[in-house]
């Protein structure tokens, strides 16, 4: 019975460390954030255009290429740091960037933005009252979803898109949902 | 010439790996055979493999310094442009140099075993040594299959990527250095525990040899997990200093054990006690400090601040802890009833207290180590993504505490083997007086509501641990009991470890009143302020007088001037930051602070308001006692010191006939 006690830390320590080589081996990633509209629909939504530039964003016009919609504001901080990547994309011409321009206080604003820092997006709506913010489940700005063909989100991206991100996250994704 | 110092740095490694497995060997065998010879062999061993480690260190540090992009860490976490202090910081700030830094500490705590330790027994020596040069070999090795800082780049990008900004600050340089200090001196601990257990002995010796190794980590570790905590509160822009995270966690196991075998090994020393305990606490201890290493470098669980995590590295890792701390628990399980138990004590006496005091350290532990590793047994068992956090660990944490605390102010007062415990009490009744007086003038001086018991509790308990230790210092020196010269004569005489206990326990006074006050008392208002508008908290008047944009070295940032008054008087000119960092892209809070020395005026300024034109979203805090617990860590970390320079440490311990220990031990076992 004595003897039990000095085996007792040996068998703890097993099992505390089957439970680590299970957690590793099940190749788990615990930073994965479920958000709950992947691979859901978006939502219907059709929202006004920023005054003075045309082309407003409604669902429909998310059917029919792979896309992405990217939320910002000219208030964000942020956003101003992933603009010249955007910008680089647009360039490039690879992938169709959609925005929603989110929470600004003067609709003025978000083309004047635009006009200093460039336009990336083709098609950009106006969302002052977060309508359709919540219904995508946005968190904060910047965040970017990638839509595929059939208007079905497939990935979401909080914080600004980099290279990095971009190269190794979200341009295998759209490969592959080209396909 | 810069192109071969990345090799040289290799080869060193390589060349350390080849002494390490020797000396993993040689002196073992020796000790075994009681071959002089062989034994003789750790010393120098022990020498050259610090000496091959530091090369290796010396060649990153330089890459980093002359911002050598060949080299692939240095790209990846390095840019010309940082100023000189973080490229040398980053030579840490990532995971291949970090873990090159770890292995350097390990081996400067051979070294200093090799030079210092000339009373230790030769065999105690050699074996210590050798199971040091194996943790040594392991972590080598895993360097230099998963983590080689030296890979080369080819074609060299044109300039590199950044460090964090987050870890672009003076607290945090050298916060990771002292923690890795505190982890690894705990390997010392656990390499003189894995020998006495081959050796089969453990008496009051052992315990004076392991204790100056464990002491000497444990100061570091308090000091490093102070710097962290200090960093979180100003850098993180929420005002806290504590988060529950499991990064945080992961230090502050090994601190809880480590506390704990820091006082179980005075039993051992004083009272040839509690022997096979001490040795298990010293392997637990190590334990801990491999443990955070795994989770903060494998992934396995999210932090905010974790290195980028593989699982290759995490399965290295673990393999590591497993064949160490296996291979140490096995030898213990075969060896510890062997172990002569020492005197007998009854529960209410010195060792009855220190005893206690392990026991509440380790259930501490035991409970943050639960609370840390839910997380990873819910996923486990598919019961769903949980994240425990602050109200989990406070709400068993705090109830720990308090029965330390307790006892923490009766323990040093009671007799070794049997106490008594109301001569004690009758002796402490000034810290009985100061505790309850303590506890009803902070509970009318906050407001005498009910919700202020809870806060009148916590500081009463801390002037009870504050009064309690005083007055144990005050009767060793026959305070106001003797002639004011007979006193300072005393005082002047006390060990060392006596000066090192009573600050170390002032210190922990603070803490409690510190976290009492933080936690209870902490005042926080978030507004939209405009430009000239004033907002009053805790008494100051805040008015936000301008906002600019300015230009740093390597990044833009938002600065917000606050003018600070009290009752119209200026008192303080606050500049808050939010900075924007170049590379890489990422934003940071600069909080910008007025202390009192007792109290925080802490201001934070946010994004210009998009509702409102002109105001600027911004927060503040008033901390009250925060200043405190940088103050307590300071006391304990100085207590630390004080007693690692007991005389005691210095001319070794009386000299019991260890003859021909190799062959005892072998009788004995």
């Amino acid at each position: 019975m004595r003897k039990l006690i000095f085996i007792a830390p040996t068998i703890m320590f097993v099992v505390l460390v089957g439970l680590f080589a299970s957690q590793l081996l099940s190749g788990r990633d615990p930073k994965t954030i479920p958000s709950v509209l992947i691979n859901r629909p978006v939502p219907d939504f059709a929202l006004e255009e920023l005054p003075g530039r045309g082309m407003p964003l409604r669902s429909g016009d998310l059917k029919g290429e792979v896309s992405l919609v990217n939320i910002f504001g000219s208030w964000c901080v942020a956003c101003a740091i992933e603009h010249p990547f955007l910008m680089k994309l647009k360039q490039q011409n690879v992938i169709p960037i959609h925005g929603i321009d989110w929470r600004e206080k003067n609709p003025a604003d978000g083309l004047r933005w635009l006009q200093k820092n460039g336009d990336p997006y083709t098609r950009v709506g106006l969302d002052p009252d977060s309508k359709v913010a919540i219904d995508f489940g946005v968190t904060g700005a910047p965040e970017t979803f990638v839509v595929d063909k059939n208007g079905v989100i497939r990935y979401k991206h909080i914080g600004p898109v980099t290279e990095e991100v971009w190269e190794q996250t979200l341009k295998p994704l759209v490969e592959e949902l080209r396909k | 010439m810069t192109l071969s110092i990345a090799e040289l740095g290799q080869f060193s490694l390589a060349l350390a790996l080849c002494v390490a497995l020797v000396q993993s060997i040689v002196p073992l065998w020796g000790a075994h055979r009681g071959d002089g010879a062989m034994m003789a062999m750790a010393r120098p061993g022990a020498v050259a493999l610090f000496g091959l480690v530091a090369v290796a260190f010396a060649c990153l540090t330089y890459s980093f310094v002359v911002s050598d992009f060949s080299v692939s860490v240095v790209a990846q976490n390095s840019h010309s442009d940082k100023p000189m202090l973080y490229k040398v910081a980053g030579v840490w700030g990532n995971h291949e140099g970090s873990l090159l830094l770890w292995i350097t500490a390990l081996t400067f705590f051979g070294l200093a075993v090799a030079l210092t330790g000339r009373n230790l027994p030769p065999q105690l020596r050699a074996r210590a040594l050798s199971v040091q040069a194996m943790i040594t070999a392991g972590f080598l090795l895993f360097i230099l299959l998963t983590s080689n800082p030296f890979i080369r780049l080819n074609p060299p990008p044109m300039d590199g990527k950044g460090l964090n900004p987050l870890l672009q600050d003076p607290g945090l340089a050298f916060h990771p250095p002292m923690l890795y200090l505190g982890y690894v001196g705990f390997s010392m601990a656990f390499s003189f525990a894995v020998a006495a257990l081959i050796e089969g002995r453990v008496d009051a010796a052992w315990a004076r040899w392991v204790r100056p190794w464990t002491l000497t980590a444990w100061t570091f570790l308090t000091l490093g997990i102070a710097l962290g905590s200090w960093w979180a509160y100003y850098e993180l822009g929420w005002g806290g200093w504590w988060y529950w995270d499991p990064v945080e966690n992961a230090s502050f196991m090994p601190w809880l054990a480590g506390t704990a075998l820091l006082h179980s090994a005075i039993v051992v020393e004083k009272r040839d006690s509690l022997k096979s305990w001490t040795i298990l606490l010293s392997i637990l201890t190590f334990a801990m400090s491999l443990l955070g290493t795994f989770l903060v470098r494998s992934g396995v669980l999210t932090s905010v601040h974790a290195f980028a995590s593989d699982p290759t590295r995490g399965m290295f890792v673990l393999i590591l802890l497993a064949v160490s701390v296996g291979g140490a628990l096995i030898l213990y399980a075969f060896r510890a009833p062997t172990l002569q138990g020492g005197g007998l004590f009854t529960p209410i006496s010195r060792e009855g207290g220190l005893l206690l005091n392990n026991l509440l350290m380790t259930t501490a532990m035991a409970t943050v180590l639960l609370g840390t590793l839910y997380p990873l047994i819910a996923d486990a068992f598919a019961l769903g993504k949980v994240s425990v956090g602050a109200p989990f660990f406070n709400a068993v944490f705090v109830p720990l505490m308090v029965p330390l605390v307790v006892v923490m102010g009766i323990g040093p007062m009671l007799a070794w083997k049997r106490g008594d415990l109301r001569g004690a009490l009758s002796r402490l009744w000034v810290a009985l007086a100061a505790t309850g007086l303590t506890m009803a003038g902070s509970w009318l001086y906050v407001g005498g509501t009910i919700d202020d018991l809870l806060a009148a509790f916590g500081f009463g308990l801390a002037a009870w641990l504050l009064v309690a230790t005083l007055v144990e210092w005050a009767e060793r020196v026959k305070l106001f009991r003797a002639p004011a010269g007979e006193s300072l004569r005393r005082a002047a005489n006390l060990p060392r470890a006596a000066w090192g206990m009573t600050l170390a326990h002032t210190g922990m006074a603070l803490v409690v009143a510190g976290v009492t006050a933080s936690s209870a008392y902490k005042g926080e208002l978030v507004q939209s302020q405009k430009i000239g508008e004033a907002v009053r908290i805790a008494g100051y008047d805040v008015t936000l007088t301008s906002a600019a944009t300015v230009q740093g070295p390597n990044y833009e940032a938002q600065r917000g001037i606050f003018e600070v008054r009290k009752e119209g008087e200026l008192i303080a000119t606050l500049t808050p930051e939010k900075r924007l960092y170049r590379s890489p892209p990422m934003p940071t809070t600069e909080a910008a602070i007025h202390t009192t020395g007792l109290s925080d005026l802490y201001t934070v300024i946010g994004d210009p308001d998009p509702a409102l034109p002109g105001a600027y979203v911004t927060r503040l805090y008033h901390e009250p006692l925060v200043p405190l617990l940088w103050y307590g860590a300071l006391l304990m970390a100085a207590g630390g010191l004080v007693s690692l320079t007991d005389r005691r440490h210095r001319v070794g311990a009386p000299v019991r006939k260890r003859t021909g220990a190799a062959t005892t031990a072998a009788v004995k076992a």
